[in-house]
């Protein structure tokens, strides 16, 4: 241990203090390390909302300042104390899918495969009556495209006469047939809801999408729900990931949902996954990020998100009785090793693999088409002795064998090793320094994988304010665009468009298809394609050109020098000083500036 | 490239090809990557090999003489290779011999890992973890300036590893889009990125901005493909397109990478029969968008070769799930005017239990950079093999020959 691991601020208890104080006074008569150069109060303040958060909001460096670093960034480590933003709270509101459990979703936002199967009468629609009468809808949908494919437009419609039932004036069916968007949306709206979705099914696609952007919440839903309800799932997580990125008060604990996901990745266009996806970050992540690793690892084990995408749930051990009982598969058990726990150089064979996927056989998933969970059939798993990683795992161990796993995997000082370096890498720096990174896995060890600790450890270290530090990783897609949203006081009334432009920088959200996840390493993302795309963001979202994403103008009406500190929150370089001052002030200079090389780190 | 962009194109162009010491044309490397590790034993199949069909009673592709449809078995290549049927766009590219198979090709490194093998193979130094850049980088011949801003461009969002490096590389997700969209605001973007200290988005900048200048008078061109050329749907046939558009644009293109995902067959790699199936889907569109490649540059296709590899390939034995899991060795495929094709290149190893690596994988007889270093060094005429593939052993007398010197 060493001297300089006293905390570089202190900690909000008078305990922690007394007790830092009396180890540094102990160990400074044994070494002397030079004193580590620091950062100033105010880029520590801006360092940590650069690396704690999505970004800064522009009150944010007072709200700091006026805590207290150290008592936000204790705030931050407990998001149970981060009272939650209502704005975010309304705006997901709407999103039900992110509420719903995957049964629930399979069945409210079925596939055309489960449409066919509640046509046969096979499966028993939901409950709730307009639910059900959405789903009615959608069968007599599918079933005329089976016949004839033809479909009417509004205009269509008028001639041939409205429904009597849908008691509408004169006024009001010259609306619906000819009038702007807006007004279509406004009296659609305004009718009962039944009659709303009768409405909807008679409009083409392009006329529905074109209602979209006047549309009030829960017309918009309406309109999903005819374009494909599974579309509506991946819609409402990616929405819902933008508007926690942007929204939530609970920074830190967003961008350790987004880290442990994507360390833990699975990808949302695989087969049943596209349902089991909400659930995991849901349930399986976001309750963990800041607790013990080994819970965090066991509940993506059980997860039916990880069990299908790693392939594990038809995973068999040598019994052919069973139907499906054919053989084993080795993909989850390499991947828990390589990337998951111990990293690829964390000394395991060939042969553990194998005995590791052996263990799993058995962790399987109820009906994953219907959205079941997590069961283990004996009848699937190897009951053999097993030799893991030096352990013999002796036979008839049942599910045992592969808790076994994640308790000597969860413990094993290369998964701390190799988990302290993946946060540093993300939070610290590209090139992370080996005595921080040891520290971080000494805790990690210490306090049997206390993930808030680790994030301490690191939190506190004197190189995590390393004057080199500071605004030295560039950012990722998602971080970019959250903070660009967060810089101006964006407001997001829909997401698709800004999930469309992230695909363009290269990270399509739950969309990695490898199980890697996206590189943690700012400069892999950097490159023509990627910088045009954030160019082109920067501008569009200045001037209020993104769909879906209001910025006020009114803004950016101070000098250029207000607008771009107002932004950066900083000084500009000189040269994009010297770029922007020859430009008129208004939103082009905070397009400019979210644009600058200055924007593209954090 | 100070000052090019405002030239006329044709100047551009006269400019950029005059240093070519080749003549006017240049001559272009497309590197294929398969992400995912591709079954090489069910793409290019050892139909002739009855251990073959031992080791995957469910998943195998039926011989050419199997009592099923002629569109469900194996086309047969040479009496005892053949291709998988989602590939017959290739076979009168086998028949004119601009298509050649490497068989039992890969990484000598023994690593299953994805993520490592794909790094290996992309930095060219396998087993090696500590090189920087990519040997497609490393790949391009010196060259006298000007050099184009575009002599070296990847297909996608994100710029893969193996064209990483000290030389210009640019990605393009779509050539139509690859502009900032406001002019005005363009220029300040770009005198900014010109004079920020911060080094790497400068040279980020720098590239991006030159690149585009050379692109916009190819993107004002609505483009149609040659003699009717049929990319298929999806984002490689529309990278292939954009690469052949590229080449035949004359705007100094040397050397292409493209990469399609999709090859990790854990469960199910194929459908009731051969000829569907999640290989068969993935194996189409490869085989269509080369074979629309072909057709597409037409002549110009003298002076570009194209390869394709796979981080590693799949259990010789399927799996319990009607799948493969990770192996070894694995197929290449060189596709090209200067390619002496029709024949299947590489000794083969055999599939006999005591033939599999560690008993399980096709054991490996070429190394993969015995295939790309010969294309390096006969095609784009850079001959310090030992820089581009730093630690390989090789030299031209272990090149197969698969390149007309």
């Amino acid at each position: 241990m060493r001297q300089k691991r006293t905390p570089a601020i202190l900690l909000s208890t008078a305990l922690t203090l007394f007790a830092s104080g009396l180890y540094a006074k102990k160990k400074v008569q044994a070494i002397v390390p030079p004193p580590m150069p620091q950062m100033t109060a105010d880029q520590k303040a801006l360092h940590a909302l650069n690396r704690l958060t999505f970004g800064p909001r522009p009150d944010d460096l007072q709200l700091v300042n006026a805590m207290g670093l150290d008592q936000w960034i204790e705030w931050q480590l407990t998001p149970a104390r981060v009272i939650e933003n209502p704005v975010l709270e309304t705006k997901l509101e709407p999103l039900d899918t992110l509420r719903m459990s995957t049964v629930e979703m399979v069945r409210h936002y079925p596939t055309p495969q489960m449409v066919h199967l509640m046509i046969q009468g096979r499966l028993a629609l939901p409950a709730d009556p307009e639910t059900q009468y959405s789903i009615r809808k959608l069968v007599a949908r599918f079933e005329r495209q089976d016949n004839a494919g033809n479909q009417t437009g509004l205009a269509d419609l008028n001639a041939n006469g409205l429904p009597e039932k849908w008691s509408l004036d004169d006024q009001q069916k010259q609306i619906l047939a000819s009038g702007k968007p807006p007004e279509q949306s406004a009296l659609i709206a305004s009718m009962p809801e039944a009659e709303q979705y009768d409405v909807l099914d008679t409009l083409p696609n392009g006329a529905r999408q074109k209602l979209y952007p006047s549309a009030p919440p829960d017309l918009r839903r309406k309109i999903q729900i005819f374009n494909g309800p599974v579309q509506v799932v991946n819609q409402d997580l990616m929405e819902g990931k933008l508007l926690r990125a942007v929204y939530s008060n609970r920074q830190l604990e967003e961008v350790l949902t987004d880290f442990w996901f994507n360390h833990f990745n699975v990808n949302l266009d695989k087969g049943a996954d596209r349902y089991m996806v909400t659930n995991y970050e849901r349930d399986v992540i976001r309750p963990h990020v800041l607790g013990r690793f080994k819970d965090l690892l066991l509940a993506t084990a059980e997860s039916p998100a990880m069990l299908f995408y790693l392939d594990n749930w038809e995973s068999a051990g040598p019994d052919p009785t069973h139907k499906r009982s054919q053989g084993l598969n080795e993909n989850y058990g390499r991947e828990l090793m390589e990337l998951h726990t111990l990293g690829v150089d964390g000394g395991y064979t060939q042969h553990d693999v194998t005995e590791v996927a052996r263990c799993f056989t058995g962790w399987t998933i109820r009906e994953p088409r219907f959205g079941g969970g997590f069961e283990f059939n004996p009848k699937l798993h190897d009951t053999g002795e097993k030799h893991v990683l030096g352990v013999t795992i002796p036979a008839g161990g049942g599910i045992g064998d592969g808790l076994r796993v994640i308790d000597i995997l969860a413990h094993s000082p290369a998964t701390a090793h190799f988990i302290a370096k993946s946060l540093a890498i993300r939070f610290v720096s590209d090139n992370p320094p080996d005595d921080m990174v040891r520290w971080m896995a000494k805790r990690f060890m210490e306090t049997d994988g206390d993930l808030r600790e680790t994030m301490r450890a690191m939190i506190y270290s004197p190189e995590f304010w390393h004057p080199e530090n500071f605004r030295a990783k560039v950012k990722s897609p998602l971080e970019l665009v959250a903070s660009a949203v967060r810089a101006v006081n964006g407001d997001i009334d829909y997401g698709n468009a800004l999930v469309g432009m992230m695909n363009q920088m290269g990270e399509p959200l739950y969309r990695k298809l490898e199980p890697t996840g996206y590189s943690n390493r700012g400069s892999d993302w950097l490159n023509s394609a990627g910088l045009l795309a954030r160019m082109n963001f920067a501008i569009a979202l200045s001037r209020g050109r993104i769909p879906g994403i209001n910025v006020d103008a009114a803004q950016f009406k101070g000098s250029a020098a207000d607008i771009e500190r107002g932004i950066l929150m900083a000084d500009p370089s000189p040269d994009t000083q010297a770029a922007i001052e020859a430009t008129q002030p208004g939103p082009t200079i905070a397009g400019l500036t979210l644009g600058s090389p200055d924007f593209q780190r954090r | 490239m100070a000052g090019i962009g405002s030239a006329p194109l044709w100047l551009q162009r006269a400019a950029l090809a005059g240093e070519n010491s080749a003549g006017s044309r240049k001559k272009v490397l497309v590197a294929i990557f398969q992400r995912g590790a591709a079954d090489g034993l069910n793409i290019v199949v050892p139909h002739g090999e009855r251990h073959y069909y031992d080791l995957r009673p469910s998943i195998s592709v039926p011989r050419p003489s199997a009592n099923v449809a002629a569109a469900d078995t194996v086309i047969d290549l040479d009496g005892f290779f053949g291709l998988h049927p989602a590939l017959a766009p290739l076979v009168p590219l086998w028949q004119k011999r601009q298509l050649a198979i490497v068989h039992a090709a890969g990484s000598p490194d023994p690593t299953r890992s994805h993520f490592d093998a794909q790094d290996y193979m992309e930095s060219g130094t396998p087993g090696f973890k500590a090189t920087t850049d990519g040997w497609l980088n490393r790949a391009l011949p010196a060259a006298r300036a000007p050099v184009s801003p575009v002599r070296a461009v990847s297909l996608g969002p994100t710029l893969p590893r193996t064209m990483r490096g000290s030389n210009n590389a640019v990605a393009v997700d779509n050539l139509s889009s690859f502009t900032v969209r406001d002019a005005a605001a363009s220029k300040m973007l770009e005198s900014m990125y010109k004079g920020t200290g911060d080094q790497i988005l400068n040279g980020t900048g720098k590239e991006t901005f030159e690149a585009v200048a050379i692109l916009q008078s190819i993107q004002k061109m609505p483009y149609q493909p040659a003699d009717g050329a049929t990319y298929p749907r999806g984002r490689f046939g529309d990278s292939m397109r954009q690469i052949a558009q590229l080449i035949k644009a004359d705007v100094g293109v040397e050397v292409a990478f493209a990469d399609l995902g999709g090859w990790d067959h854990h469960v199910n790699e194929t459908g009731p029969r051969a000829s569907v199936g999640q290989l068969a889907n993935v194996l189409g569109e490869l085989g269509g968008a080369l074979a629309a490649f072909y057709t597409d540059l037409g002549d110009r296709m003298e002076d570009v070769v194209v390869v394709t590899m796979s981080e590693f390939g799949r259990t010789a034995k399927e799996n319990g799930n009607r799948g493969t899991d990770h192996g070894h060795a694995n197929v290449m495929f060189a596709m090209g005017g200067p390619v002496q094709g029709g024949k299947v290149y590489g000794r083969w190893p055999g599939l006999a239990p005591e033939q599999l690596n560690e008993g399980r994988d096709l054991a490996l007889t070429t190394d993969f950079r015995d295939v790309l270093g010969e294309a390096v060094y006969a095609h784009l005429g850079n001959r310090s093999i030992s820089t581009v593939f730093p630690g390989y052993n090789g030299t031209p007398a272990s090149f197969k020959g698969l390149l007309i010197r």
